[in-house]
């Protein structure tokens, strides 16, 4: 099949089965492969939906600036859609990820505008709340807050999970804008309304939760509370040690947020007495190889995390 | 007893602390043994006697509010952690 261009090559991920990690012989454990989207995480999918959506609102017009905060994947896939779409590109990024997303936005002809890494996700999204207030010119599609961001997965990823394995039973993912979250828990739920929607949230490291207040925590206004289940809590040193179980086991070569949610999977698995869980793996490991995540000292990279936003 | 972990941005409320033991059965128990030692923990992550939404609480990972809420039991080698909800990564 021919696709007219990259965008239109987004979303249709693999769907592989986890035979040798399933913690139970009665317990089905699915994979959604989002590495394999064209810049590699499942952000393409919302890249495509909240620019095509503002395009077609005409709150996006030809040539305007886009804005965006992310730690990474969101930016990466804004940079190769908005490009191809003829837009200029600016990302908000905190200053302590890895090199490779620095790299590959440049690439991608992205302008990068780096924040505070001690303020964490949140001090990228403050800096980029004030660029935007300051200059009307930009269009920040703002994933936190944009329903395009659901709607791609309530349109797309879920419709594809249920295709793939209609008796899924439970849904993993990991929690960053709850947007995967909410929008194929939506699918799901409308066709089976016995599914379990489980989230796995990354427990950020001391050194970058960087809030003075906790009226300046952030709850995401896309995360539509009431389709989860279930919600876990997740360590870095569990979420390595579930990307390394994912390469060795499987031959899966995924992201930290895979490694975490993978954990929870497994936790979920292992007290049910049978039936299908789908985890889906947001993005693949590229962009990890620089923090050495397969490699190092588990102990030392556990040490280094604390200060790092890597998910 | 069992462990309350408490996270930076509450630490001046409990004297700089990480982890305070705190008795209880039940969550509930346990945050109110720590808000009759620390005060100004209760404070800061209850408006109007119930837990702000700008707090999670999590016993061994699982987030209460999934659960039993302020029921959920609380055993001696349980782990507790008390965390200001917020943004994860554009990882999502």
């Amino acid at each position: 099949m021919i696709r007219g261009d990259l965008v239109a090559a987004i979303g249709h991920t693999p769907m592989v089965e986890l035979r040798r990690l399933s913690p139970h012989p009665r317990v089905r454990l699915l994979a959604k492969i989002e590495g394999a989207n064209p810049t590699g995480s499942v952000k393409d999918r919302i890249a495509r939906s909240m620019l095509a959506e503002a395009t077609a609102s005409g709150a996006l017009r030809a040539g305007q600036t886009i804005l965006e905060p992310s730690s990474g994947n969101t930016g990466i896939s804004l940079a190769m859609v908005g490009g191809l779409m003829g837009h200029p590109v600016r990302i908000v990024m905190p200053d302590n990820t890895t090199p490779e997303r620095e790299k590959l936005l440049r690439l991608y002809g992205a302008e990068i505008v780096f924040s505070p890494g001690a303020e964490g996700s949140n001090g990228a999204i403050r800096m980029a709340e004030a660029m935007a207030a300051a200059d009307p010119d930009v269009f920040m599609p703002f994933q936190y807050a944009n329903p395009a961001n659901p709607r791609a997965h309530e349109e797309g990823t879920g419709p594809e999970i249920l295709a793939a394995a209609p008796e899924v039973d439970v849904f993993v993912a990991g929690l960053g804008t709850g947007g995967t979250l909410t929008g194929v828990g939506r699918a799901l739920k409308a066709v089976r309304p016995g599914v379990r929607v489980v989230a796995a949230e990354p427990l950020p490291g001391e050194q970058v939760q960087g809030l003075r207040s906790l009226e300046e925590g952030y709850v995401p206004p896309v995360l539509d509370a009431g389709v989860l289940d279930d919600r876990y809590l997740v360590s870095n040193r569990e979420a390595v040690i579930g990307v390394r179980r994912l390469m060795a086991e499987e031959g899966i070569f995924a992201g930290l947020s895979s490694g975490a949610a993978l954990t929870v999977a497994l936790r979920v698995a292992a007290e049910m007495d049978g039936g299908s869980v789908v985890v889906l793996l947001a993005d693949g490991g590229w962009k990890y190889l620089s923090a050495g995540l397969w490699d190092r000292d588990l102990d030392e990279l556990q040490a280094d995390m604390e200060g790092q936003v890597l998910w | 007893m069992s462990q309350v972990r408490i996270p930076p941005v509450l630490r001046e409320t409990v004297g700089g602390e990480r982890n305070l033991d705190a008795a209880g059965n039940t969550v509930g128990e346990v945050l109110a043994d720590l808000f009759l030692r620390y005060p100004a923990l209760r404070e800061r992550v209850t408006v109007d006697g119930v837990l702000s939404p700008f707090v999670n609480v999590y016993v061994n990972g699982r987030d209460v509010r999934y659960g039993e809420g302020l029921e959920t039991a609380v055993g001696p080698a349980d782990q507790v952690i008390l965390l200001p909800a917020m943004a994860g990564g554009g990882l999502d």
